[in-house]
């Protein structure tokens, strides 16, 4: 019993130390003053975040990040959202089985693949090397989380409450925007903030799609590992793990007062 | 009941292959309280969901105020409904709740705040109007749902066990309540209660419910006095229900052996004639202790056992394999397990349910 308890406590640790190790790595190296991305650090300093902010690129790419994430995230949300509506009580039909498989596939399908037949279409509407392309592309990959967010919620909502609505003379419409909807907030956030996320950390989709002038933080990163292996990117990479925190928090702080909010 | 309000016409639900309403004929009228009564899954929630509205009947028609009300939608229905898990809006304070439908009726800001506050102080919830449902307990928040019910002042009110939850003081305290919105304001009531003593003190008449179907309908005394099957007659209260031969009709009464060489007298004049099998329901409170007068049946047996019941005893005799249960009164003399006991009821105490 005592070794299996010890194994556990073990296991564990390492999981731990394996997932977090990287990040300690790369993170204080975000501080560096010296110009190359390794140890040991000559001393400390912000300049890196200073290019971030400065150099053209950087800053260029930052901004794309923001305007396609957001784009992405209402687009994604309502789509989803729309798409859970549909989907919700209807568990028992192959019709819904298939539908809900089709709303999945982009989680399982490989980037690449995906990335090949957007850029085939995009062409074809001239949507390659626009943000609107690279917005519906990281859209068609965002969906998924929201219909299973949303979907989860709905299907905890007791129709009777529904019902109640109706029949205290609640028109559809008004059943929706009343009742459904404000109960399925926090599965909507959670969906919205998972959508942002996705289209931040999304690379393959956006090598396909996006051009010069789309360029977005994680895409950024990715070409300039390889091109000039400068202590921005540890910066960057900082940036990106304290926004994700940041999202993650706020959720958390979300759901909390969603679930009691004070009577309006 | 005067001229008929709401009319179930041959109405059938069937859910796949399993029928759970099977071809209900119920007229209700204008200001009528009835309740339902039956077994649980005898499909008393169905019949209100099609009356609501939320349901489709398989075949038949509803009528409501003479109009067909098939493919009119629950929020054109204007009928209340308490639902038997109370339904509130969990993201709306009690205030918001009871609101809703005042809201969706465009009553103005002023009116709905004032006819909150009195539905509200109706259910003695005044102080919680603040309160989200979820910081109420069960009894509290079917006493808002009934608010909720009743503030727009539907024609039709249709509750599905609205006071499960209670205790039994706040129980009675709302049963009162009910009856006396129900006569002042005109309410016609459809009501689903799984509790006897509570159908026969409210309602007007109790339909009884068995496998989707009415067993009996009538007045609370003639469902209890004079049940039509030995089902009503043991599902309304507690019965002793013997079976027996009819052996001769003469004099106004019948002859009906219950075994064992014992006979009992009953009134005849219920269709009965010779060599009949009927069953017979004696209610344990029209059983007396001691032997009755002439003409009266009196059976004997051993005190198997005495339920104190505050109120009374109830005392259980074995009467030859037949068992007998006797309400007796506290302030007879004393009872003791193990006793000889002679019981007697009039043949006009004893009711042919037919077997
Ligand atoms: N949507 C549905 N789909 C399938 N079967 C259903 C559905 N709704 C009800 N039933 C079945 O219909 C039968 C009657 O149900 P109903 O809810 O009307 O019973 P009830 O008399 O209200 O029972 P209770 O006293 O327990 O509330 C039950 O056997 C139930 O399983
Ligand atoms: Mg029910």
């Amino acid at each position: 019993m005592k070794a299996l308890q010890l194994s556990k406590v073990v296991f564990g640790a390492a999981a731990v130390f394996f997932l977090l190790a990287p990040l300690a790595a790369i993170l204080p190296l975000a501080f560096t003053d010296s110009v190359f991305l390794n140890y040991p650090m000559p001393g400390y300093s912000t300049r890196w975040f200073s290019e971030l902010v400065s150099a053209e690129v950087w800053r260029r790419s930052i901004v794309n990040s923001l305007i396609i994430g957001s784009g992405t995230t209402l687009l994604a949300t309502a789509l989803g959202t729309l798409g859970a509506l549909g989907l919700r009580g209807r568990t028992s039909s192959y019709l819904f089985a298939f539908v809900r498989t089709a709303f999945l596939i982009p989680m399982v399908v490989p980037a690449v693949v995906l990335g090949v037949g957007m850029q085939l279409m995009f062409a074809r509407y001239n949507l390659t090397n626009t943000y609107l392309g690279v917005i519906i592309a990281h859209t068609v990959i965002a969906v998924p989380f929201v219909v299973i967010n949303v979907l989860a919620v709905l299907q905890s909502i007791d129709p009777r409450l529904e019902q109640a609505a109706a029949s205290l003379g609640a028109a559809p419409h008004t059943v929706l925007a009343r009742v459904t909807l404000p109960l399925a907030l926090p599965g909507i956030v959670s969906g919205a903030v998972f959508a942002f996320a996705t289209s931040l950390d999304e690379v393959v989709l956006t090598l396909f799609v996006a051009g010069p002038n789309q360029r977005t933080l994680a895409r950024q990163m990715f070409s300039s590992i390889r091109e000039n292996i400068s202590p921005a990117i540890a910066a960057a990479a900082f940036v990106f793990i304290v926004g994700t925190i940041l999202i993650a928090l706020a959720l958390n702080l979300s759901r909390k007062s969603l679930g009691r909010r004070p009577a309006a | 009941m005067n001229e008929s309000f709401i009319r179930f016409d041959k109405v059938s639900k069937a859910f796949g292959t399993l029928t759970v309403v099977d071809g209900l004929d119920l007229d209700i009228g204008k200001g009528e309280f009835v309740s339902m009564l039956g077994p649980s899954g005898s499909g008393k929630t169905t019949i209100l969901m099609m009356l609501a509205g939320f349901e489709n009947p398989t075949s038949g028609t509803i009528r409501v105020g003479g109009r067909q009300v098939d493919g009119l939608p629950p929020h054109r229905r204007n009928m209340g409904v308490v639902f038997q898990n109370y339904a509130l809006f969990p993201h709306m304070s009690v205030a918001e709740n009871i609101g809703f439908p005042l809201k969706m009726r465009r009553v103005s800001r002023a009116e709905t705040g004032e006819r909150v506050k009195r539905a509200l102080d109706m259910v003695q919830l005044g102080h919680l109007a603040e309160r989200r449902p979820a910081q109420l307990s069960g009894g509290q928040q079917q006493r808002v749902a009934l608010a909720r019910a009743l503030v727009f002042e539907p024609e039709v009110v249709l509750m599905d066990e609205p006071l499960g939850a209670l205790d039994k003081k706040l129980r009675e305290q709302m049963q009162l309540d009910i009856r006396e919105l129900h006569r002042r304001l005109g309410l016609t009531i459809v009501f689903v209660t799984h509790d006897q003593t509570e159908a026969l003190t409210m309602s007007d008449r109790i339909a009884v419910f068995n496998h989707g179907k009415i067993e009996q309908i009538g007045e609370p005394a003639a469902i209890y006095d004079r049940p039509a099957t030995r089902f009503v007659a043991e599902f309304i209260g507690e019965t002793n229900f013997l079976t027996g031969t009819v052996t001769g009709v003469g004099g106004g009464h019948a002859t009906v052996d219950i075994g064992n060489g014992r006979s009992v007298a009953v009134l005849a004049g219920q269709g009965l004639a010779a060599g009949a099998t009927v069953g017979l329901s004696v209610r344990p409170e029209r059983v007396r202790i001691g032997a009755g007068p002439a003409r009266s049946n009196t059976v004997s047996g051993t005190v198997e056992d005495v339920v104190y019941h505050g109120d009374h005893l109830q005392v259980v005799l074995d009467a030859d394999g037949q068992t007998l249960l006797v309400k007796a009164d506290r302030a007879g003399s004393p009872v003791a397990i193990g006793d000889r006991l002679d019981v007697s009821f009039a043949p006009d105490e004893c009711w042919v349910v037919g077997s």
